[in-house]
């Protein structure tokens, strides 16, 4: 029982003595610290997970402050905390807009070929440094989830399919997933964008229906399709230019392999009505071309030029144009 | 004379031959991590220092006068951790007041320094080499000298490196652990100078 008390106050009355002096301490060396930068440490997510390019939130919040960082440079904040740092440095944030994390390759257990089997560490870094893997296609996802450990938002879970899927609400484009993909097949994208090329194989065409049902094979068809040029075909394979991209869905129509999917609205039929005043924007607007009229007089859209891809209906100022999706 | 050429001798032996860093290997970490630069690595070892001096006074009295008294001596690790990190936290507190720049450029191996073996590895040394006050501290002092003798020599070192032609499989970590390997052989040389 003595021990008890004796330990108890010993220890107690050291702590105690180191803790008056410290506190002492911080009087005596007290630094003044810019308010605003605990102020924005607060509004940011404090997930620490480097995305904006610094060490942690709380780096980048002094970095903000000091104006060496963008009030918009957090990514997984997005507009909301970038408004709210806005309001405390009394400056503008410029919209950016969101990107999410995509898998550009659907070939998963159903849709390739195993060519081998791995019995080593389970993590694709591992697998990737066997020769590359164990799918017949050298550029695929290799399912063995580097990305799901490189989440810090818990947004990518690997499917029934052995392909990892990405919960778009949950992802914040940090790009943690993007450096830790060996096979470089994950990009931020766009939230709003709406068609993708889920394919990353540089194989020929004729490879690449053999050994994945899914493969983009290089045949240009949404090349040609696209009616703002946004998609090349880069070595084999067709790439999209989300800048460019209208999310009219065209191509995901033509593609013969299904490697491009479309998650947007498909316009089913527009045209202008009576309420038009000929401002002339969406003739202006459309990527083809379809719509004519003189100005301060009605439009029209002919039908056989127009691709329906619902641009000149969000162009229009004064609700003069009927969509109906399908 | 008997009792400072036995101060004298201590503080030989903890810098060279029992060099804390290169013959007992402790506080590895900063060692490694800190070595970059001969500025950093200096104000890192004055730092370490400072605190495993202090620490040496506190745990002296602590030991002999609390612990030893009241048959506490089972207290030791946790006594003695407290005073290291409430040292630490003064010194960081010093630092960030002092200069910015030296705070930023010891980051995270300034808080660190709190689980620096060098120093509770000292702290426990101090009642099993039954050493009186002065003893003490001296042994305290010599240990931190030791530790900045080794980590300035190692920056000096990496620093000169960066213009060698290190093969590929070698540069960074690995040429480094090789030169405090090669470090630790060289301070071998040292023992045998004296026998206490």
């Amino acid at each position: 029982m003595q021990t008890y008390i004796y330990s108890l106050v010993s220890m107690g009355g050291i702590a105690a003595i180191m803790a008056t002096g410290l506190g002492i301490a911080s009087r005596a060396f007290y630094v003044e610290r810019d308010e605003r930068i605990d102020k924005v440490e607060e509004i940011l997510p404090g997930a620490n997970c480097g995305a904006c390019g610094y060490a942690g939130c709380s780096s980048f919040a002094e970095a903000v402050v000091n104006g060496k960082a963008a009030v918009n440079g957090c990514p997984v904040g997005g507009e909301k905390v970038a408004a709210q740092i806005g309001d405390i440095l009394g400056q503008e944030a410029s919209s950016s807009e969101k990107n999410i994390a995509r898998v550009l390759c659907r070939g998963g257990l159903k849709e390739t070929k195993k060519r081998s089997e791995y019995r080593g560490i389970q993590t694709c870094k591992a697998v990737e440094a066997v020769n590359g893997g164990i799918k017949t296609c050298q550029y695929g996802c290799l399912g063995y989830g580097d990305c799901v450990q490189a989440c810090p938002f818990d947004a990518i879970k690997i499917n029934a399919n052995g392909l990892p899927e990405i919960d778009p609400d949950k992802c914040t484009g940090c790009g943690n997933c993007v450096k830790a993909c060996p096979k470089g097949i994950i990009k931020l994208v766009p939230v709003s964008c709406e068609s993708h090329i889920y394919c990353s194989s540089h194989d020929a065409g004729k490879t690449v229906r053999k050994i994945c049902e899914l493969g983009c094979i290089g045949c240009g068809l949404c090349v040609k399709t696209c009616p703002v040029d946004a998609i090349t075909l880069e070595d084999n394979l067709a790439v999209i230019d989300y800048e460019k991209c209208i999310n009219c869905g065209l191509c995901a129509e033509k593609c013969p392999t299904g490697t491009i999917n479309f998650t947007g609205k498909k316009v089913k039929s527009i045209k202008i009505t009576e309420d038009c005043v000929g401002c002339t924007l969406c003739a202006r607007s459309c990527p083809v071309d379809a719509i004519s009229g003189e100005v301060k007089e009605q439009h029209e859209i002919d039908p056989e030029k127009c691709i329906k891809c619902g641009l000149c209906y969000e162009k229009c100022n004064v609700n003069a144009i009927e969509i109906e999706y399908e | 004379m008997a009792e400072l050429n036995y101060i004298i001798l201590i503080f030989i032996s903890t810098v060279f031959i029992n060099n804390f860093v290169l013959s007992r290997f402790l506080g590895i970490c900063p060692f490694l991590g800190v070595s970059k630069k001969v500025e950093t690595a200096f104000s890192m070892g004055m730092a370490t220092t400072f605190v495993m001096t202090m620490t040496s006074v506190a745990t002296y009295f602590i030991n002999n006068f609390i612990l030893e008294a009241f048959n506490l001596t089972f207290l030791k690790y946790v006594s003695f951790i407290i005073v290291i990190a409430s040292l630490v936290q003064l010194v960081e507190m010093f630092i960030k007041k002092a200069s910015t720049v030296l705070y930023k450029a010891l980051g995270i191996y300034l808080p660190l320094i709190t689980t620096n073996c060098a120093i509770l590895g000292m702290a426990l040394l101090i009642p099993l080499s039954g050493y009186n006050f002065i003893e003490s501290v001296v042994f305290g002092f010599a240990a931190g000298v030791s530790f900045t003798l080794a980590i300035v020599l190692m920056a000096g070192l990496r620093e000169t490196l960066k213009f060698a032609d290190v093969p590929e499989a070698l540069q960074g970590v690995p040429i480094t652990l090789l030169l405090a390997g090669i470090m630790a052989m060289a301070f071998m040389g040292f023992s045998g100078l004296i026998s206490i």
